[in-house]
């Protein structure tokens, strides 16, 4: 830390009256560091020697919900504590719900610098909403690594670009999930009405609404050998991945108008069980509904009778697997973005998508399977042409087929879906 | 304050020292670790420390600019709102001027318009107080409900980031426009500087001049100092208009300083903190800068409580909350003790 040419590099207790002193007094005189964000050295007054091997690694995690929803949060939470037990020597410093509605006056980066203070060499920011942040703890802190799942600044090939050695991002290529939950929903629906309980907007909740949309018309019209035109799907925004109560739309709420408009399948793509909560109610009222989980493998338990599945993260390898390179000292900047594995798509240990089918499904997860089989080896490619975009302009022409940067970019809504784009 | 007055202040403490650490121990901790962890979080390393200033600044200004209210016998409990306000005005301010002006000029602006925004917001109140007869309290909250909607209407609407429409604000502004800050940490010069400015000006002010005297006649009594011809009304609407404008330079701040960009809740809770804060010191000013550090520091430093001991950063809260309701319960035996005898001659 800088202040009037001063080099003050750590502090203790006995030297903050001094400090403060020093704080004041260069206030007064009206002098001012600039924001050097690339300074090399940490301010933190971590130790500055890199671990021995597997020795006493501290993975620090930054989560913007809590560690308990029952969806995106818990599958972080979990998969990062199983990758740890898989590294001896490791342990985890985390801080949960860090958005500005639980922890007003508290940054992502604030946190990632506590939790390196504490001696965390390797940070995970769990949520889209800490790009920012992650970037400026990974210029901050060049000994740490950081990773910021579902980003895109580590993707050479991305819009965002940014060049940053400790930063990589890790994400599961869900969209092949949520194709599978819409056909899941689309086997399930009677209505022909599919509810899509959306978080906020974004290039990812764009590009797996629109999976889900996807698969939804493919299993409609080819397994219930129905007309597309008779499905309706619909994509409500509350505004962020869970409920804060006066800023956002009430998720309970919107699963209620769902479950009561004659939608009578919700899939979920928010971080909480709204959709299952609701739905179980709903059902026990009589009405005939069911839902589509989201984010963590046993989702289903929250209503085991009218889940019709849930598509999932499986966080622990991938993570394990950065946090071995880190340990070695060779970890590069790497956009991880994993494919289910088509061998299995529930093998814990490397498939980073998987679908676990619910009870609801009935006898119809025989068409299930065969639609997951067809993923998997190309048979089936939802994403190819003719597709347009919500306003009619073209997305794919015939026969063409979507490109990773297509699929991840997603600019709008696919047409037959109801709903805002932006 | 006499001498009895004191000792009911130090009981008060005691009391509330005592409450705090039932609390805790209800809650199954021990109280030795949450001070220590609070002690680390908020001093532990230079950049806590820095935070602790960070936050320091806003809640000078709003301290500062509560005391007018307090003076003038008003609730302002309508500065959060005049916080966010001044904030939307900053931001207003910034993404008119960013591609014309330069990046000091843009932030001299954007710190000049937060203050107006404030000052705006504050004489709404105040006039919803002075001529719609509604209550500052009521007028306050009811005002902060609309800046805050106003706030996420712009940030998922016009303000919106390209593609994205999400609580996390909207597009950061550029780093030339981020407040300079000592060395990598958060804490900025500028903003402490013109924090420790507002608290000398309240100081000045309140307790050296004619203006403030009087504020304190309208404050004791409103129909007396009518009577008497001060001009009550618009003694009130200064003062709400004074607070307003601090508090609309601490939302600049918050966009300038501290997020760089307009966030839903840009306030952070610091208005309320604030009026803590100003409840704590009473009417001496002099005691607004220990106290709004104290209280700083629990802000910070309860970030160690869910990290060290698994609990709820909302302790400071209690903590908090619980320091000014005994004071103001000693405060107010004391004084109602006092006033007992016939002869209030103590």
């Amino acid at each position: 830390m800088r202040l009037n040419g001063l080099l003050v590099k750590t502090i203790n207790h006995s030297t903050l009256k001094s400090l403060s002193l020093i704080a004041v007094f260069g206030a007064l005189l009206g002098s001012c560091g600039s924001p050097s964000a690339n300074s090399p050295t940490s301010p933190t007054g971590a130790s500055p020697e890199s671990p021995a091997a597997g020795k006493d690694f501290t993975v620090g995690m930054v989560l913007v919900g809590p560690k308990q929803d029952g969806g995106w949060n818990q599958a972080q939470f979990e998969g990062i504590q199983t990758a740890l037990k898989t590294i001896p020597g490791t342990k985890l410093e985390y801080v949960d719900k860090v958005n500005v509605a639980d922890r007003p006056n508290v940054k992502g980066s604030q946190v990632a610098d506590d939790l390196i203070s504490k001696g965390a060499k390797f940070v995970i920011f769990n949520s889209d909403d800490f790009k920012d942040d992650a970037l400026a703890t990974a210029k901050k802190h060049p000994d740490v690594t950081v990773i910021h799942a579902s980003g895109d600044y580590a993707w050479k090939e991305g819009k965002n670009f940014k060049n940053q050695p400790n930063l990589g991002n890790i994400m599961g290529r869900m969209e092949y999930g949520k194709m599978i939950a819409g056909c899941a929903a689309a086997l399930g629906t009677e209505t022909g009405k599919i509810g899509y309980l959306g978080p906020l907007i974004n290039d990812e909740t764009r590009r797996y609404s629109s999976s889900a949309y996807l698969g939804a018309k493919y299993c409609w019209e080819t397994y219930r050998k129905k007309k597309a035109e008779n499905l309706n799907f619909k994509v409500t925004w509350i505004g962020f991945w869970f409920n804060i109560p006066g800023k956002t739309l009430d998720p309970t709420k919107v699963a209620d108008d769902y479950y009561n408009g004659g939608y009578d399948v919700v899939m979920s793509g928010i971080d909480t069980p709204e959709a299952a909560v609701q739905g179980k109610k709903a059902a026990e009222a009589g009405k005939k509904v069911k839902f589509v989980h989201y984010d963590l493998a046993s989702g289903c338990n929250l209503a085991p009778d009218i889940c019709l599945g849930v598509p999932y993260y499986n966080w622990s390898f991938p993570y394990a697997n950065s946090i071995k390179k880190a340990i070695a000292g060779n970890y590069t900047s790497e956009f991880t973005w994993l494919a289910p594995d088509w061998k299995d798509i529930n093998n814990p240990e490397t498939s980073m998508v998987g679908f676990n089918p619910g009870t609801a499904l009935g006898d119809n997860k025989k068409f299930l399977d065969e639609f997951i089989k067809g993923l998997g080896d190309g048979s089936i490619n939802p994403f190819k042409g003719p597709l347009n975009f919500q306003d009619g302009t073209p997305f794919l022409k015939a026969g063409e087929t979507a490109t990773d940067q297509q699929i991840w970019y997603l600019p709008q809504l696919l047409a037959g879906m109801e709903g805002s784009s932006k | 304050m006499t001498q009895k007055t004191l000792y009911y202040q130090l009981a008060a403490i005691a009391l509330a020292l005592l409450f705090i650490t039932t609390i805790i121990l209800v809650v199954g901790a021990s109280p030795i670790e949450v001070i220590a962890a609070m002690w680390s979080g908020s001093f532990g390393t230079v950049g806590q420390f820095a935070r602790v200033i960070a936050t320091l600044a806003p809640l000078l200004l709003c301290a500062s600019g509560l005391l007018f209210t307090f003076t003038a016998g008003l609730y302002n409990l309508g500065i959060e709102g005049q916080i966010a306000f001044g904030a939307i005005v900053s931001t207003f301010a910034i993404q008119l001027t960013q591609n014309a002006l330069s990046p000091a000029l843009v932030i001299l602006l954007a710190i000049l318009m937060g203050g107006v925004g404030g000052v705006l917001w504050g004489l709404l109140t105040g006039a919803l107080n002075v001529y719609g007869r509604i209550n500052e309290i009521f007028a306050g909250l009811g005002l902060n409900f609309v800046a805050d909607g106003l706030a996420l209407y712009l940030i998922f609407g016009p303000w919106k980031r390209e593609g994205v429409a999400s609580m996390s604000g909207t597009e950061p502004f550029s780093e030339a426009l981020w407040l300079p800050t000592f060395g990598d940490t958060d804490a900025s010069p500028i903003a402490l500087l013109i924090a420790i400015v507002a608290v000398a000006i309240t100081l000045i002010t309140l307790q050296g001049t004619y203006f403030g005297l009087r504020l304190r006649a309208v404050g004791q009594n409103l129909r007396a100092s009518y009577t008497l011809g001060i001009p009550s009304i618009r003694q009130l609407l200064s003062a709400f208009a004074i607070c307003g404008g601090f508090a609309g330079v601490a939302g600049a701040l918050q966009v300038l300083a501290v997020f760089h960009r307009l966030i839903p809740n840009i306030s952070s809770g610091l208005g309320y903190l604030a009026l803590l804060v100003a409840m704590l010191v009473g009417l001496n000013a002099w005691f607004i800068l220990p106290v709004a550090f104290f209280f700083s520091a629990l802000n910070i430093g309860s970030l160690q409580l869910p990290l060290d001991l698994n609990l709820e950063s909302s302790l400071a809260g209690v903590i908090q909350g619980t320091l000014v309701l005994f004071v103001l319960l000693g405060r107010g035996v004391s004084e109602s003790l006092r006033q007992a005898p016939k002869n209030p001659t103590s």
